[in-house]
């Protein structure tokens, strides 16, 4: 009993640092819209410059002078990058801001390599907290107790600045109401860079107080940014209390969960996402959002299939690549078939997210089950090549008929997280199903038949199986059901009163979609010659929204242009250089700021624009009177 | 432009990497080794090593090379990922032309490569990776092993542990393949010596994840007499502070993995754990003539001191130096069979790959753990030959795949 | 043949306590034009959205063409033969004008699920001829999303019409619009009703616009029912006058967009 509740002691400790970290985001995401994927970044700067600080300042002042001044330092730091990258791209496709703090999340990782070194940094002890306390007959450390009050001080705190101060009440305006804020005569620039300094500051906080009780490391930032977006969903974007009981739900059922099964934790936020949205399409305290930002209303010129010239020039385009390995050698055409694999699974998600307008975070999931389909197919029931492809492709699809049954009762993020929960929970399973899956062990031996052996006629089949989804996609995307699909999303009221359900249409498209990356999968498994858990990864599934992202969200099938372009630079990159991340980063940041609206999508404005200035002007976006 | 450009892009992409090719103009006076490792992924490992195997590079052509031919090797990042270091491999193998692949660090990695050399039929020589299935169930004909297995550090530990009076033992590992067959050949071969010892629980956090003030308490409430470690890195470090403050340690034997490598050991400082039994690699009390020679080159070179890293890519690329010479040329199936039963010296001594699984026999130091001047170190080390804790040819002929 | 076309019977819906409609019943028949009016606030669209399925009514009944759709959702009503129109505008922006009627005649064919063939390329002279109708055939070519305000509430009514509904509901279709455009539409919507054999409910804060063209006024004021009748006897009824303060140009428009 005693050691029950000093276990529950520990899991509110382990609430408060979550809490801290979550409460920023919750907050930036409420006001800003800004998915920021750099949140953990700001946590890992937050640890190490107070490493830095609190070694070089001595005593307790020191000490706790040195994690204030960390997350000053660090608010600092994201106010630039707000004032620098973010507001230029506020205009931009929903979703796209992710792209951009992905990029400097990159960044920070190698950069804080460079400066700190590789090796594990372990801070001083916390002045006056360094030993333990005696409660109810077990140790308990008292910076446990520290974190235990201080996150609902946070907690109060912040309750206090929004409602008691004139920023806290335009920012909660601002959370319900961006426009009106706008309308207010705020100076809505500098209220969001005040927010986002706000929020960097609280994550950057949440990393400094970490030093006593953890090692500084350069993994720091991912090991925690996935677990603060699934509190934040879970207790409800833009609320903050919920964030504080959703961190501690998740903190107490891990800390309770591994008594009865001690490998839950691997899975149990996950888990409590997925049955909370379940049941909770909204979270715990969430709000259901508001209409999106009108990102068709961006959108000007309506989709059309290619002209006569286009067809020329990409049938042209395809008949080259084809004869590639008249030239080429085997790396080159492995390579070519790594980019026109990825490639079908980027336009696979580009299907739903553009037409469909809901992001996936999880699309990696059918991939991954695409290729372990053809992988067990291959050996479990030694089925031939095109057999274990389409066993592949159906597991795939079965995947995506499941999750996507759940996932398509949701919407926007909620939707968006789900998807990353059904993923999660995909991959666990992979990673501790050990006897059939080979866990994270994985499967050997996938090797294509000798027929498809050589490299050549390799390339060859992930050509055509390439263009033939792409194409594939691209007359969906045209036809009636993509008609059907855009509809849904560009007005679900207006689609419904003519006859069109939201959920059986979105829910079709993600079969679809998850079929298509099914067979992306399961061409991998075999291009690779094996499969492993992180086939079904998130940082696949990063993978692909920045493929979509820096292609144009927007475009039809601007995805296949970021897949080449991002999978050709990762490969040469990783090549080249062993800081890949560091450049890889700075590649995204400047793009995400030359083309706001993804490569594709802002090459696609230009045109018109060169037209427009020979003939007559085309009409202006009206701003339609109900904004 | 519209998606028209796609493919027009492609080509450029694919044009661009056939361009940058150097045409393979393979020089005859070189062999090349393919190195691939996680070097963006995991630096703290693989800069040490990277070091390692520089040194050695150097020392093999300084001493006329191999066959009177120049080593070279080409390094390739993995960023952790198993299907980025197939391209890095394809790419070594088909641009690079080169000889032989080696390196990786985690076993999934490992084991991809190992499988991705059965199928192209090149010699792929394993450095860290610690899965047994290496060289036992998905063992080939083209895969050998340098450092000690899994199996190998299990059955070093379980030997001290036996000689513990400790009964009651809970294990603490991560939860993925490495962290489950340590504790599982822990288990095993401690449950074997002695049968009186009772498993009174077990915790597995997820790697590079652990919440460990709820892990500690969680194994305080089990009372064992022995905890048994395999947690690494940020984790150990969590786990280790967690546990000295509430107390966990306190009157407790721990047997703990890898504990003793410098990697692991040198960044918990003054707050290393006493009497951990570990193993590991105290570089600055080996006193052999071997380790005395590699020590003084390698700080002379790098002005530091080497990590177990160091060790294990200078002996990769010593010994596969060695089974070069020893095949006289670059052919697999001569190296191949030069390699089995070959002889090799490393910076711990003697060491040679066993003909019957390809496993390397060099071993690994077993000792204390303990805190010198504000830093952890190995409190009495002594080195263990890998050769005496592995299975016999029988058992392990049964485990390996016939093919 | 004798039941009406839509009759509605003590419709009632509360929100937390409100009553935002409260023992509402009318009908209507083929070829009329019948217009909701009534203050902010009174009820209008909530009443609107009971009759094609958005909200669900507490009780009360609704019968189109003598079947009870009082529980259906709007994609079924849908089927029955309602169109509508909404408040807020509510097209598909990253549609051209054209392709957004085809949207609904696709819906009307029950050929959305389809996969294959170009729905760019789908009953192209229907949907033309139902945006000559509406005065938006020069129009067909642009996208849905930059067009002025007035010319989108013309493609809701072509979108609306796409599926030959016998039963027409716009909610404020002139909300917004300039004086002569509201004048027009309403011009057309009671040209549609009378030429289609349509039945048309609109509703209307603005009773001047409606005047010449509707053939019965029904007035709703907190829920209820005030008045109904023809446009002038309703002109002339007290109560109506009480709602709506003062004589003459009684009827202010209310700003766009606002919830009524």
């Amino acid at each position: 009993m005693d050691f029950l509740a000093v276990q529950f002691l520990t899991g509110l400790a382990g609430a408060s640092s979550l809490f801290l970290v979550a409460s920023g985001l919750s907050i930036i995401f409420g006001v800003t819209r800004i998915v920021n994927f750099a949140h953990g970044a700001f946590y890992m700067l937050g640890a190490y410059i107070a490493y830095s600080l609190t070694e070089r300042w001595s005593g307790a002042l020191g000490f706790w002078g040195g994690l204030i001044a960390a997350a000053l330092a660090v608010a600092v730091i994201g106010a630039l990058v707000e004032i620098v990258l973010l507001r230029r791209i506020y205009r931009a496709p929903e979703l796209f801001q992710l792209l951009a703090t992905f990029g400097v999340t990159l960044v920070v990782q190698d950069l804080s390599v460079i400066i700190w070194g590789p090796e594990d940094l372990v801070g001083r002890r916390a002045p006056g907290f360094r030993h333990s306390v005696e409660i109810l007959g077990q140790s308990v450390p008292s910076y446990d107790l520290l974190l235990i009050a201080l996150g609902p001080l946070v907690l109060a705190s912040i309750w206090l600045l929004f409602h008691r101060t004139r920023f806290g009440v335009l920012v909660r305006a601002a959370t319900q109401d961006r426009d009106m804020v706008a309308a207010l005569g705020v100076n809505q620039r500098w209220l969001f860079t005040g927010v986002f300094a706000l929020g960097v500051f609280l994550a950057a906080l949440g990393g400094a107080l970490q030093l006593p009780r953890d090692a500084v490391s350069h993994t720091m930032d991912l090991r925690i940014i996935v677990e603060v977006f699934v509190v934040v969903v879970i207790g409800g974007l833009g609320s903050v209390g919920g964030a504080y009981l959703a961190a501690l739900l998740v903190s107490e059922l891990n800390a309770f969960g591994i008594l009865i099964m001690p490998t839950i934790s691997l899975v149990v936020v996950f888990l409590v996402m997925a049955i909370v949205l379940v049941v909770r399409p909204h979270g715990l305290f969430g709000k259901p959002e508001g209409p999106p930002r009108a990102t068709p209303n961006a959108l000007i010129r309506p989709w059309r299939p290619f002209s006569r010239n286009e067809q020329i020039a990409v049938a042209i385009a395809v008949l080259a690549a084809a004869l590639l390995p008249l030239v080429a050698g085997s790396y080159v055409l492995s390579v070519g078939t790594e980019i026109f694999i990825v490639a079908l699974f980027a336009a696979s998600l580009q299907l739903i997210m553009s037409a469909g307008g809901i992001a996936s975070f999880g699309h990696a999931a059918y991939f991954g089950l695409g290729a372990y389909g053809a992988a067990l197919a291959a050996k479990s029931l030694a089925l031939p090549f095109p057999a274990a492809l389409a066993a592949g492709v159906a597991l795939g699809a079965a995947g995506a008929a499941i999750f996507g049954w759940f996932c398509v009762r949701l919407s926007g993020v909620y939707f968006a997280m789900l998807t990353l929960a059904f993923a999660q929970i995909a991959w666990s399973i992979a990673f501790q199903w050990t006897s059939v899956t080979g866990g994270d062990n994985g499967l050997l031996g996938i090797w294509p038949p000798s027929w498809a052996a050589n490299p050549a006629v390799f390339y060859w089949i992930a050509l055509g199986l390439a263009v033939f989804g792409v194409a594939a996609i691209r007359a969906i995307t045209f036809s009636p059901f993509g008609y059907a699909l855009r509809a849904v999303r560009d007005s679900a009221l207006r689609a419904e009163s003519i006859g069109i359900g939201r959920r059986g249409v979105q829910w079709t498209a993600f079969v679809v979609a998850g079929a298509f990356a099914a067979l992306a999968g399961a061409m991998f498994a075999y291009l690779k010659g094996s499969v492993f858990p992180d086939n079904l990864g998130i940082p696949l599934s990063v993978d692909g929204l920045v493929m979509v992202l820096l292609g144009g969200v927007e475009t039809v099938s601007g995805a296949v242009v970021g897949a080449i372009v991002y999978r050709a630079l990762s490969i040469v990159l990783m090549s080249q250089t062993d800081y890949s991340k560091l450049v890889l980063g700075l590649f995204i940041v400047t793009l995400v700021v030359a083309f706001p609206r993804g490569i594709v999508g802002s090459l696609q404005g230009l045109v018109p624009r060169l037209r427009g200035r020979a003939a007559a002007p085309m009409g202006h976006t009206a701003l339609r009177p109900a904004e | 432009m519209r998606t028209g450009s796609v493919w027009v892009a492609a080509l450029a992409a694919t044009a661009a990497f056939g361009a940058a090719a150097p045409a393979a103009l393979a020089q005859q006076g070189e062999i090349k080794i393919g190195e691939i490792n996680s070097y963006s992924g995991l630096p703290a490992f693989t800069e040490p090593y990277r070091k390692g195997w520089q040194l050695a590079v150097e020392e093999v052509n300084k001493a006329g090379g191999i066959n009177g031919k120049k080593l070279v090797v080409i390094s390739k990042d993995d960023g952790g990922k198993p299907a980025d270091a197939v391209t890095a491999a394809n790419e070594l193998l088909s641009r690079d032309k080169v000889d032989m692949l080696a390196g990786a660090f985690f076993s999934h990695v490992g084991l991809a490569l190992a499988d991705f050399a059965k199928q192209k039929q090149v010699f792929y020589l394993a450095g860290e990776p610690l899965t047994d299935a290496m060289v036992w169930s998905a063992g080939n004909k083209y895969t050998f092993r340098l450092r000690p297995s899994n199996y190998m550090q299990a059955a070093m530990l379980a030997e001290e542990a036996a000689k513990l009076p400790a009964k009651k033992w809970a294990t603490i590992a991560p939860n993925y393949e490495y962290g489950q067959s340590a504790v599982t050949v822990f288990k095993q071969l401690l449950s074997a010596k002695r049968p009186d010892i009772e498993w009174v629980g077990e915790q597995w956090p997820p790697q590079g994840k652990i919440d460990a003030g709820p892990v500690v308490q969680a194994v305080a409430a089990m009372k064992p007499e022995a905890i048994l470690n395999v947690t690494f890195g940020p984790d150990l470090v969590k786990l280790v502070r967690e546990g000295n403050s509430r107390g966990l340690f306190k009157d407790r034997s721990v047997v703990s993995f890898l504990t003793g490598e410098p990697e692991y050991i040198d960044p918990l400082k003054e707050e290393t754990p006493e009497g951990w039994i570990v193993t590991g690699y105290p570089w600055d009390s080996v006193k052999t003539p071997e380790h005395d020679a590699f020590l003084k080159a390698y700080q002379a070179k790098f002005n530091d001191y080497p990590r177990l890293g160091s060790v294990v890519g200078y002996a990769l690329i010593k010994s596969a130096a060695a089974i070069m010479a020893k095949a006289g040329s670059t052919d697999t199936e001569k190296m191949i069979a030069a390699a089995r039963g070959l002889d090799f010296d490393t910076p711990f001594g003697k060491s040679s790959f066993r003909a019957v699984d390809h496993q390397a026999t060099l071993g690994a130091f077993v000792g204390k753990t303990g805190v010198r001047d504000g830093r952890g170190v190995m409190v009495d080390p002594v080195y263990r030959d890998g050769a005496k804790y592995l299975p016999s040819d029988e058992e392990v002929k049964k485990m390996r795949p016939q093919s | 043949m004798s039941a009406p076309l839509l009759s509605v019977e003590h419709l009632s819906k509360s929100y937390g306590g409100v009553k935002a409609v409260q023992d509402v019943s009318f009908s209507l028949d083929r070829g009329e034009l019948l217009v909701l009016i009534g203050p902010n606030g009174a009820g209008k669209s909530t009443c609107f959205n009971m009759l094609n399925g958005q909200v669900k009514a507490e009780s009360g009944t609704i019968r189109i063409d003598g079947r009870d759709t009082t529980r259906l959702d709007p994609r079924r009503v849908w089927k029955l033969g309602v169109g509508r129109t909404f408040q807020i505008t509510a097209t598909f922006a990253s549609m051209s004008v054209r392709e957004n009627v085809q949207v609904g005649l696709l819906a009307r064919h029950g050929a959305l699920a389809r996969m294959v063939g170009f729905a760019g390329r789908a009953h192209t002279k229907e949907a033309d001829q139902l945006l000559e109708l509406v005065g938006m055939r020069e129009a067909a070519e642009r996208p849905s999303g930059e067009l002025a305000y007035g010319d989108l509430k013309r493609l809701e009514l072509a979108v609306a019409l796409s599926n030959e509904p016998s039963l027409l509901l716009m909610d404020e279709p002139t909300a917004g619009m300039a004086p002569t455009d509201r004048v027009e539409l309403m011009r057309l919507a009671a040209e549609i009703a009378r030429s289609r054999r349509i039945g048309i409910l609109f509703t209307e804060h603005d009773m001047d616009v409606v005047f010449e063209h509707a053939d019965r006024i029904m007035v709703l004021d907190r829920g209820q029912i005030i008045a109904t009748g023809t446009p002038q006897s309703v002109r002339q009824d007290p109560k109506v006058r009480a709602v709506y303060l003062g004589e003459g140009h009684l009827y202010r428009p209310a700003p766009a967009g606002a919830a009524a």
